[in-house]
């Protein structure tokens, strides 16, 4: 079951080492992973989507919890969240036909076309896991992906729930 | 107010004095010199100089099982900090406090394979409870106290602090500010069980006909070995311990029933199993315990107390869980029984100790005595060595059919009394880990119970134990094989002995005298109770006792490998 946690750790040289080695001296999956520092610049929030079943999250949590450096874990699977990708894709727009048809798919996304060269758009879009795989997968049937990049999930919980320090 | 200023060197110096290191266990190299400069101008802590680095990570976990107080180790970047790796490695599997200074190059070669430069941090980081990087000087007395903190506190185990060396040199300077309440944000174990769990945890234990107490390193550690004796004779239940675990109840107790798994004896693993209750206190439920998990104890109701929330239903599951230190656990659970006013159930308890006196009339921990002239049984040695000492002695083990002999055949009646690596069996951990118990205690017998195989790997450490005068006795059941390589061949590659002999061993008797020590040799078992007596009367000097023993002993009882808990070999061929 794929399953998104969310960490909060002191923001201090090797946190990250920790969490990412933790996860695969124990063999846990990792399918992405997004950290950057919070409002709080002592602090930095990790996103990992992982998979597993009740036991296995279990330890996970757990394992993470025992880091020195961790204050917070939550599992956002649990309740209901929101959860965002960010995607840049860059594919071939070579004739009208093409690039009407880009600008359509995009449109229908609510993505936005950022940058474009001669051959090509660079398209931004966001929204969750699902929907950037729809886009993707329609996109790929209409024209050719030169390049893309994704900014693995962020994610927060719905309503009142907060994950901070007190 | 003071405004005296000290080198990075000088301040990690002082900062150990203020925590009351006396001893420090190292080697000394290039990134750590100033340090070694620092040591030499004053008295409070002792260094004490080992032949190889893992030497005195070994020596300084020795020290701090034996103690309860933490080891501390210095050495070198590069190769001293990486030869640290198996002692560090050791300790974190049982859970030792343990705190090791590295040195580092200096920070502006940091990232350049600069001469000596290992990343030891990123090196250690899967084996550590913590790690430090140093970056600022003012900070070292700070990040040292906190790494004793983290290291002694929860669940103890080691943590590394690496020092580059342009902090510790002279040019740069701070003054000396160590805070004494540390609190760390990120950092809160729980130490008191829930009450509710507590409740139920009674509840369960109240409600048993067949309870079993395993108990683990946890007791130890925790000082709790008391409690647990009021609690078990309160409750009038078995109690059996892991090999990190002996002494947690006297092994001489009526109602300990030995050892569990893999070697355990007969009535601890069948106690297991026909169990209706278990109360895990300070143990993992470790593979070498559980045999095939699958199969693990189906019927019984687990209450699983321990300090560390992963070591809980990683991998049985627990139906009770209570996270917590165990004395205090033990201490709740002792208040709860009383409030529920709780008696034993005298039919079902005498029903189940009636059961567990038919697995014990088995006697599983039994050998066939020698027949005339043959050579000596490794177990009549442990029985020798603990008559010689009265069952009083610290007894450090490496790790093979020694270490098991050891556990099956010395009854513990104190904690810490046993000291082993039973998490990581780290072959080379019992010599050392002597030296820093005789350190600890230099008027108590401290046996280094050993293997021709495993004293090879710290042999060099005989010279340090002439330097520092640590007259310990190494017994070694000269098998002249790893024998319990040798036992595995036997059993599971049929008989097919690759790489378990020793061949071309030393003279052991003329090694110690090449060192300055005293040397015995016993080769039959007329000579055993009294050389080993002889050995023991020693004072002031090492003694290296090599018995040759006979080479085909098996361990006995062994779990049969995938089989439940209480699958067993009582002796070849068999079965339970
Ligand atoms: C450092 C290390 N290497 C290898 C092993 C695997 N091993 C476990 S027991 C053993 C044999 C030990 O031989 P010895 O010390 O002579 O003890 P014996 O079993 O003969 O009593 C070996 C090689 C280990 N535990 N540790
Ligand atoms: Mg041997």
């Amino acid at each position: 079951m794929r399953r998104i946690l969310a960490i909060l750790l002191e923001n201090e040289a090797g946190s990250l080492s920790r969490i990412v080695g933790l996860f695969s001296q124990r063999a846990f999956n990792i399918e992405s992973l997004t950290v950057a520092p919070t409002e709080d610049a002592s602090l930095s929030r990790i996103t990992i989507v992982t998979k597993g079943d009740d036991k296995i999250l279990e330890q996970i949590v757990k394992q993470v919890n025992k880091l020195i450096d961790v204050l917070k874990v939550t599992d956002l699977t649990e309740r209901q969240h929101v959860e965002r990708e960010i995607l840049l894709i860059k594919v071939l727009a070579m004739n009208d036909k093409s690039r009407t048809e880009v600008m359509r798919i995009t449109d229908i996304f609510r993505g936005a076309i950022i940058d474009i060269g001669k051959q090509v758009y660079t398209i931004q879009l966001t929204g969750d896991a699902e929907k950037i795989n729809a886009f993707i997968s329609t996109l790929g049937n209409e024209t050719e992906i030169i390049e893309s990049v994704r900014s693995g999930c962020v994610g927060i919980a719905r309503g009142e729930k907060a994950l901070r320090v007190k | 107010m003071t405004t005296e200023r000290y080198s990075g060197a000088e301040l990690v110096v002082k900062a150990l004095s203020a925590l009351n290191v006396k001893y420090l266990f190292g080697y000394p190299g290039g990134t750590v010199l100033d340090i070694y400069d620092a040591l030499f101008k004053q008295q409070d802590v002792e260094h004490i100089l080992v032949r190889h680095e893992q030497a005195a990570t070994h020596m300084a976990d020795g020290f701090a099982r034996a103690t309860g107080e933490v080891g501390v180790v210095l050495a070198t970047s590069g190769p001293g900090a990486t030869n640290c790796i198996t002692g560090i490695a050791t300790a974190y599997m049982d859970s030792i406090p343990m705190v090791v200074l590295s040195g580092q190059v200096p920070t502006g070669l940091i990232g350049d394979d600069a001469f000596q430069e290992t990343d030891i941090v990123g090196c250690s980081r899967p084996i550590i409870k913590h790690s430090f990087n140093c970056r600022d000087i003012a900070e070292i007395p700070n990040i040292i106290a906190k790494a004793f903190y983290i290291a002694s506190t929860g669940r103890p185990g080691p943590v590394v602090i690496e020092l580059p060396k342009d902090l510790l040199m002279p040019g740069q300077s701070a003054e000396f500010s160590m805070t004494t309440e540390i609190s760390i944000r990120s950092y809160n174990p729980t130490v008191k069980g829930h009450h509710r769990q507590i409740k139920k945890a009674v509840q369960a234990i109240s409600q048993a006909q067949r309870l079993v107490i395993y108990s683990g390193g946890g007791v130890i550690i925790a000082n709790a070995a008391e409690l647990l004796q009021v609690l078990v004779e309160k409750l009038n239940a078995p109690i059996t311990n892991t090999l990190m675990g002996l002494g947690g109840i006297s092994g001489l107790h009526d109602n300990f029933i030995g050892m569990l798994g893999m070697h355990g004896s007969l009535e601890a693993n069948k106690a297991m199993a026909h169990a209706d209750v278990i109360l895990a206190l300070g143990a993992r439920f470790d593979d070498r315990v559980t045999n095939n998990v699958k199969k693990f104890c189906p019927n019984a109701t687990i209450v699983h107390v321990d300090i560390d929330p992963t070591s809980i239903s990683k991998t049985i599951n627990a139906h009770i869980p209570v996270v917590g230190l165990v004395d205090i656990v033990i201490k709740q659970l002792l208040t709860e029984l009383e409030a529920t006013d709780f008696s034993v159930n005298e039919k079902d308890n005498q029903d189940w100790w009636q059961q567990i006196e038919q697995w014990r009339k088995v006697k599983s921990i039994g050998y066939e005595n020698e027949v005339k002239g043959s050579k000596i049984k490794p177990q009549r040695v442990i029985e020798a060595m603990y008559q010689a000492t009265n069952g009083e002695a610290y007894v450090c083990s490496d790790v093979g059919q020694h270490q098991m002999f050891a556990a099956q055949y010395y009854p513990f009646a104190k904690p810490r009394q046993w000291i082993n690596s039973g998490g990581l069996g780290t072959m080379g951990f019992g010599l050392p880990a002597a030296m820093g118990v005789k350190m600890a205690f230099p008027d108590s017998h401290v046996i280094c119970i050993t293997g021709d195989g495993s004293i090879q790997m710290n042999i060099q450490e005989l010279s340090t134990c002439l330097q520092y005068n640590l007259s310990v006795v190494i017994i070694s059941l000269n098998n002249r094989s790893l024998g319990m390589v040798r036992q595995w061949q036997d059993m599971v590659y049929g008989g097919r002995h690759s790489s378990s002999y020793m061949e071309s061993l030393p003279d052991f008797v003329k090694l110690a005298e090449a060192y300055g020590h005293v040397g015995i040799q016993i080769n039959s078992l007329n000579e055993l109770d009294e050389k080993l007596t002889k050995a023991f009367a020693i004072k002031n000097k090492l003694v290296f006792v090599d018995v040759l023993v006979d080479e085909k002993e098996h361990v006995y009882p062994m779990q049969i490998r995938t089989g439940a808990i209480d699958e067993m070999w009582i002796k070849k061929g068999v079965k339970a």
